[in-house]
């Protein structure tokens, strides 16, 4: 019962005021830069790392999860405000949530969803806690050859599990690859694609490249696209939802709460396919099919609980094997790694206290959550009133100066402009940022394992298939490569026949 | 923002020709997706990048597997880019991802410049008078809004920017006043 009591010592650390003081300004924040339309959780947490620096690891840590959680319910105001979902996760809320805003009853769509995503975190969380630790103690065997296929497998899957081109996903998380070897060796000192750069010597900082991909480019993005309709939110009434949106939405929010746990532990999408899951569960389970994307508020409450208890859950690949799940948990693990701690199997043992300090912080910053969200949604409805015209140079200014926070640098903000041109030029060109700065995040490991590996066998690569949990990784990555292909090859003879045999699922 | 709302699909349409309808209908009023040309360039860009990682790694020295130089890695890493450039050539022939650039396209283009100018300026007189040129530029000639709204928005975005970040976290970002 060691764990019980380090879980306890945890609650003491983040219970202290200063703490809580923290959790509760990164949740304030992180909804308000979240709730700006166009940026995500992703983008926001990007935007809001300078926020954590300078800060005591403890309490930094306790901040993130706040931001984290903001971010994440932010992203699901402006899907039911405005039709803009933050990020994939959110999509399918916007169904449901919309046309209940458009009935008048945005109130209790938020409401509910605030709700059902304080049940789906708390319950993975609750998961986590009792999980995490067995995973954790699975992995601590695991050497440089088990950790360079585990590195593969996952960016390979969160490049196939994205939404957009699969190949171009490859090919953004190549360049992630690319990126992460510019700087000087850490095996030979050779400096590599620094072109005698005195800056790039130390190699590329992950904060610049994260803000600029994910949040100025969403930025220079919107500048673009907000000539499309947006309407400006209506009056939002009775956050406050009645007993019997409760009582109909109870049902929804435990088997999304099920449901999201177990899909965020998946590496790739695990939010977005959990939502869009339970939303399809829901659905199925209806005795009337038809109320969906009328209004129906279990089409809010599952895959708002869902896509919270996934997003939550996806923490445990991220604090047990070191390998974040999506580009939201690339964030995160950046973000820890600036504080000095690297998530890893040996996290739970040598640093419980960190350890269980990042378990017990996603509680309060989800408490902090649904105490906030419910009375202030009337305050983010007016923030989005704020035109984006005006906004937009704000969020762009608070990129910018944040940028030069981190390390007092004027190359960092210009990296930031640099990654932000590429971020906005990628998405118009439809390569996902996500993959590029997962694989960018987790590039120095895995050249550092398979160099380490090759090492180990002596500069015999087959030494990888015959160590067998590194070769169970490598088989599965094989099959996942190759999967699409015979897919893809199987479907393109029947497609000559007039049937499409593409099952399509009922969202 | 720009995903469309679909199903979780297990097999994401590797080949894009084969159901055309599909984006576009599900999102009403976003620009058509870019064309065969835009896959074309984008394509040869990160072939080009490639290919430059590569000349770039041999020239770092490769070692053998048992001795590994500090080029080999990038060297694998450059000729998988390269291969997946070329297949994403092929795989997207006929386009479909993305959005085609669209008559409001100049405005990022604008937008980057005035941040570059920030960058360029930051140094030399400070974040302020900075600042407050981009957001009057975003808000006057990007947003659209009046000359008014935008003096009195301007003023006080930069006036609550260092309020907060001079102030308040007593930070080091280079300011004039």
């Amino acid at each position: 019962m060691d764990n019980l009591q380090n879980v306890m010592a945890g609650f003491e650390v983040v219970l202290e005021p200063t703490n809580l003081l923290y959790c509760l300004v990164g949740v304030l924040i992180g909804m308000l830069i979240g709730v700006l339309p166009g940026l995500g959780p992703a983008a926001t947490i990007a935007i809001l790392l300078p926020l954590t620096y300078g800060i005591e690891p403890v309490t930094a840590i306790i901040m993130l999860a706040g931001i984290f959680y903001g971010a994440q319910y932010g992203g699901t105001i402006t899907s039911v405000l405005l039709r803009l979902p933050g990020e994939a996760s959110s999509v399918v809320t916007v169904l449901d949530g919309h046309a209940l805003a458009r009935q008048g009853k945005a109130g209790t769509a938020l409401g509910i969803a605030a709700i059902g995503s304080f049940v789906g975190g708390t319950v993975a969380i609750v998961g986590l806690t009792f999980l995490a630790p067995v995973v954790a103690s699975f992995a601590l065997d695991f050497g440089p050859p088990e950790y360079a296929a585990l590195a593969l497998l996952g960016i390979l899957l969160v490049s196939t599990i994205a939404s957009g081109a699969r190949v171009k996903a490859l090919v953004a998380a190549a360049l992630g690859l690319l990126l992460a070897t510019v700087g000087r060796d850490a095996f030979t000192g050779t400096e590599r694609f620094t072109f005698g750069s005195l800056d790039l010597a130390d190699g590329i900082d992950f904060v610049p490249v994260a803000m600029g991909l994910f949040g100025l480019g969403e930025i220079l993005y919107n500048l673009e696209e907000r000539h499309r309709a947006v309407h400006a939110p209506g009056k939002v009434t009775n956050v406050w939802p009645s007993r019997s949106d409760l009582r109909e939405s109870s049902g929804a929010v435990t088997r999304g709460s099920v449901l999201g746990f177990f899909l965020g532990i998946l590496p790739g999408g695990g939010a977005t396919i959990a939502s869009m899951a339970a939303y399809a569960a829901e659905k199925k389970r209806a005795k009337d099919p038809s109320r969906f994307g009328k209004g129906a508020i279990e089409g809010v409450a599952g895959p708002e609980t869902a896509n919270n208890a996934a997003a939550t859950s996806s923490f445990i690949p991220l604090l047990t094997l070191g390998i974040p799940a999506n580009a939201t948990m690339a964030l995160m693990f950046g973000a820890l790694l600036i504080q000095g701690i690297t998530p890893g199997p040996q996290l739970v043992d040598q640093h419980p206290e960190l350890f269980w300090g990042v378990v017990n912080s996603m509680y309060v910053g989800n408490i902090l959550l649904l105490i906030m969200s419910i009375p202030l949604v009337g305050v983010f409805v007016r923030i989005l009133r704020v035109r984006a015209a005006i906004l937009a140079p704000i969020t762009a200014l608070i990129t910018m100066i944040g940028a030069y926070t981190i390390n007092n640098s004027v190359f960092d903000v210009l990296l930031v402009v640099v990654f932000g041109a590429v971020g906005y030029l990628m998405k118009k060109f439809g390569f996902e940022p996500g993959p590029l700065v997962l694989a960018f995040v987790l590039g120095s490991l895995l050249e550092e394992s398979v160099r380490r590996s090759l090492l180990l066998f002596g500069g015999d690569p087959t030494g990888f298939v015959t160590r067998p949990i590194s070769a169970v990784l490598l088989a599965l990555f094989v099959v996942v490569a190759v999967w699409p292909l015979v897919q893809s090859a199987r479907r393109r003879r029947p497609a000559q026949a007039p049937t499409p045999d593409r099952e399509e699922a009922s969202v | 923002m720009t995903t469309a709302p679909h199903p979780p699909d297990p097999e994401p349409a590797v080949e894009p020709t084969v159901e055309p309808a599909v984006e576009p209908e599900a999102h009403d009023d976003g620009p058509p997706p870019a064309g065969p040309l835009a896959n074309l360039g984008a394509g040869l860009v990160t072939l080009a990048l490639g290919v430059g990682g590569v000349v770039v790694s041999l020239a770092l020295g490769v070692g053998t597997p048992a001795q590994p130089g500090s080029g080999m890695w990038p060297l694998v890493v450059s000729v998988g880019l390269v291969v997946l450039s070329l297949a994403q050539l092929v795989v997207g022939r006929a386009g479909g991802d993305g959005e085609r650039f669209t008559r409001h396209s100049w405005m990022p283009l604008v937008g980057l410049a005035t941040l570059l100018g920030l960058v360029a300026l930051l140094p030399v007189i400070g974040f302020e008078i900075p600042s407050l040129l981009l957001s009057l530029v975003w808000m006057r000639f990007l947003g659209g809004e009046s000359w008014r709204t935008s003096v009195v928005c301007s003023l006080g975005a930069v006036v609550a920017l260092y309020l907060v970040f001079v102030a308040a976290l007593g930070t080091n970002v280079p300011h004039l006043f």
